[in-house]
C-alpha cells in the first residue's frame, strides 16, 4: 500500500533571513536581499548583484574533523538543516537508530575547487593541500558532512539537476517514502554564494545589471526585467511517511501530493514550453487532483525575460488565468541549486501564516504576464493547496503539489 | 632555533591547528592521543609542520614519535 508523505520540518539559511522567523518577516514585507557586492565589480562581473548570506560560525557546533571538510554549501546546509531538524523532533540519537535517508540538491562547488587548485599551483605538492578539500570538492560534499554529523543510514545520494535540484530532492524523497521504501528522508537544495560560482554564468549575459537599484533589480514578469540575480544559501525539509510523524508526535506542516517532471530533450538553456507544460500535468495527474484545487503557484520565474514569458504562458494553460500566482526570487534573487527547496518552505510558510508573498517589483505586466494573476503585494489568503515550479538548464523540469494535511 | 623555541612554537600551531588546549601539550604525552589523530588528520600535520618548520616529515618519521619529547627530537635534527 502507498505511503502518505508528510513535511514535519523546515529550515532556511538565506538572503532574507537566517531562519524561519526572519523569512516569515521577509516574506511578509516583500523584503529584498539583493546587495550590490564590490568583489564582483573588481573581477570583472558584467553583473555585481548578488543575494548574499553571511559565512556561519560552526565551531560551536561541530569538531574540527566535522567542519574541516565543509565550504559554503554544507556550511549553509548544515545551519538550514539544524533548524529543520529540531523542528521535526529529530535528534542524532534517534536517527543513529531509525533508517533515514538524506537527498540533497547541489550542483556546484566552484568557489572550494578553485581554493584547491590555487595550492595546488603553489605549493607543487598535493600533500600540502590537506585532507579537508577532497571533501570540499566533490559535488556530494553536503550529503558526506550531513550524512556523517546526524548519522543517516538510508538513502545517501546528491541530487544534481540544475536549478531543480532542490525541488526534485524533495520529489524523490517523496516517491521513496510512497512506496515504502523509506521512512524519512533529509531533503533541500544548497547554492554557493562567491565569485567563482557564477562567473561564467553571468559571462552568459543572463543577469540584470540595475546596479543603481539592487532591491529593484530581480522583478520576475515584470515588462522591464533584464535579467536574474544570483543568490543562495541553504533549505531543508524533512520529509516522512505519516505513520512515521503520527507516532513520533511531528508536527505536520503539509502533506505532499503529486510530483511531475520532465526534460525538454531540447536546447541547453531556453526553456520549453512543452517540457513545462507536461511537468504541470503530470503533477496534477500524480495528485489526483483537477487544476481549480491549486490555491496558489509559487512561480519558477527568475526575471529572465524568455524564462518568464514561457512559464506565463505554462500556467495559463494548464492552471489558467485566476490562480494566484507569485516569485519569490523577486526577494531572493534566483537560488539556484537550493530554490526549488527554499521555495517549497516559503510557500509552506505562506499555507501556515495565510498569505501570499508579494512578486515584488512587478509594475508592468507584459503581453504574457498579463494573462495570469500576478500577485504584487502582500495579500491575505487562505492556501489549502499549492504548487512550485522548479525548471533548470539542460531542460529539467520539476512541479511539487503540497497541501494542507489533512486526516 | 633552541629547544624552547621548538616547543613553544610547536605549542601554538598544534593547539591551534587541532583545537586543544597548549598545557595538554607536554613533553612526555603521546602526540598521536593527544592531539586525537586519525589518518586523516596526520596529512594536516604534515602541512601544519610544513607552514610553521619548514620541512615535511614522512610517515618513517612519523613511525618513530610516541610522545612530543619525540617530535622535538625529530624537529632538531630535521631544521638544526
Amino acid at each position: 500500500m502507498e505511503k502518505r508523505v508528510v513535511i514535519t520540518g523546515i529550515g532556511l539559511y538565506s538572503s532574507i533571513g537566517n531562519g524561519k522567523e526572519e523569512v516569515l518577516d521577509s516574506l511578509r514585507n516583500g523584503k529584498s536581499g539583493i546587495i550590490y557586492d564590490k568583489e564582483r565589480e573588481e573581477v570583472g562581473y558584467r553583473s555585481c548583484l548578488t543575494g548574499m548570506v553571511e559565512t556561519p560560525n560552526l565551531k560551536p557546533f561541530l569538531s574540527r574533523r566535522q567542519r574541516i571538510g565543509m565550504h559554503q554549501p554544507a556550511m549553509y546546509a548544515y545551519m538550514s538543516t539544524m533548524e529543520a531538524m529540531e523542528q521535526a523532533k529529530l535528534d542524532i540519537d534517534f536517527l543513529e537508530k531509525n533508517e533515514t535517508g538524506i537527498i540533497f540538491g547541489n550542483d556546484s562547488t566552484a568557489g572550494a575547487v578553485i581554493e584547491t587548485v590555487d595550492k595546488m599551483r603553489e605549493r607543487k605538492d598535493t600533500t600540502l593541500i590537506g585532507s579537508g578539500d577532497i571533501f570540499q570538492n566533490m559535488n556530494c560534499t553536503v550529503n558526506m558532512s550531513l550524512s556523517t554529523i546526524y548519522k543517516l543510514k538510508g538513502i545517501n545520494i546528491t541530487l544534481s539537476a540544475a536549478c531543480a535540484s532542490g525541488s526534485h530532492s524533495i520529489g524523490m524523497g517523496y516517491l521513496l517514502i510512497k512506496q515504502g521504501l523509506q521512512e524519512r528522508v533529509v531533503c533541500g537544495g544548497a547554492q554557493e554564494i562567491n565569485i567563482y560560482a557564477m562567473g561564467s554564468f553571468d559571462g552568459l549575459g543572463a543577469f540584470s545589471i540595475r546596479h543603481d537599484e539592487p532591491t529593484k533589480a530581480s522583478r520576475p514578469f515584470d515588462a522591464n526585467r533584464d535579467g536574474l540575480i544570483p543568490s543562495g544559501g541553504a533549505a531543508t525539509l524533512i520529509i516522512e511517511s505519516l505513520e512515521s510523524a503520527e507516532r513520533r508526535g511531528a508536527p505536520i506542516l503539509g502533506e505532499i501530493l503529486g510530483y511531475g517532471f520532465s526534460s525538454n530533450g531540447d536546447h541547453i538553456s531556453n526553456p520549453n514550453l512543452d517540457g513545462q507544460l507536461r511537468s504541470l500535468n503530470m503533477s496534477l495527474d500524480q495528485a489526483g487532483i483537477k487544476a481549480d484545487k491549486i490555491d496558489y503557484v509559487s512561480a519558477h520565474a527568475t526575471s529572465t525575460p524568455v524564462g518568464d514569458k514561457t512559464e506565463a504562458q505554462a500556467i495559463e494553460t494548464v492552471l489558467g488565468s485566476d490562480v494566484p500566482v507569485s516569485s519569490t526570487k523577486g526577494m531572493t534573487g534566483h537560488e539556484c541549486w537550493m530554490s526549488g527547496a527554499s521555495e517549497v518552505a516559503y510557500s509552506l510558510l505562506m499555507m501556515e501564516n495565510d498569505f501570499i508573498a508579494p512578486n515584488i517589483n512587478f509594475e508592468n505586466p507584459d503581453e504574457d504576464s498579463k494573462r495570469i494573476n500576478i500577485i504584487p503585494e502582500y495579500t491575505e489568503k487562505k492556501i489549502d493547496t499549492f504548487l512550485s515550479n522548479s525548471f533548470g538548464f539542460g531542460g529539467t523540469n520539476s512541479s511539487l503539489i503540497i497541501t494542507k494535511f489533512v486526516k | 632555533m633552541t629547544r624552547d623555541e621548538i616547543i613553544e612554537t610547536t605549542k601554538r600551531f598544534l593547539s591551534e591547528e587541532f583545537e586543544v588546549e597548549k598545557d595538554t601539550i607536554q613533553a612526555k604525552n603521546n602526540l598521536q592521543k593527544t592531539l586525537d589523530l586519525d589518518s586523516l588528520d596526520y596529512v594536516d600535520l604534515v602541512v601544519v609542520i610544513e607552514e610553521n618548520l619548514g620541512f615535511k616529515p614522512t610517515s618513517e618519521d612519523f613511525k618513530a614519535i610516541d610522545t612530543f619529547n619525540d617530535f622535538y627530537d625529530l624537529v632538531e635534527k630535521k631544521i638544526n
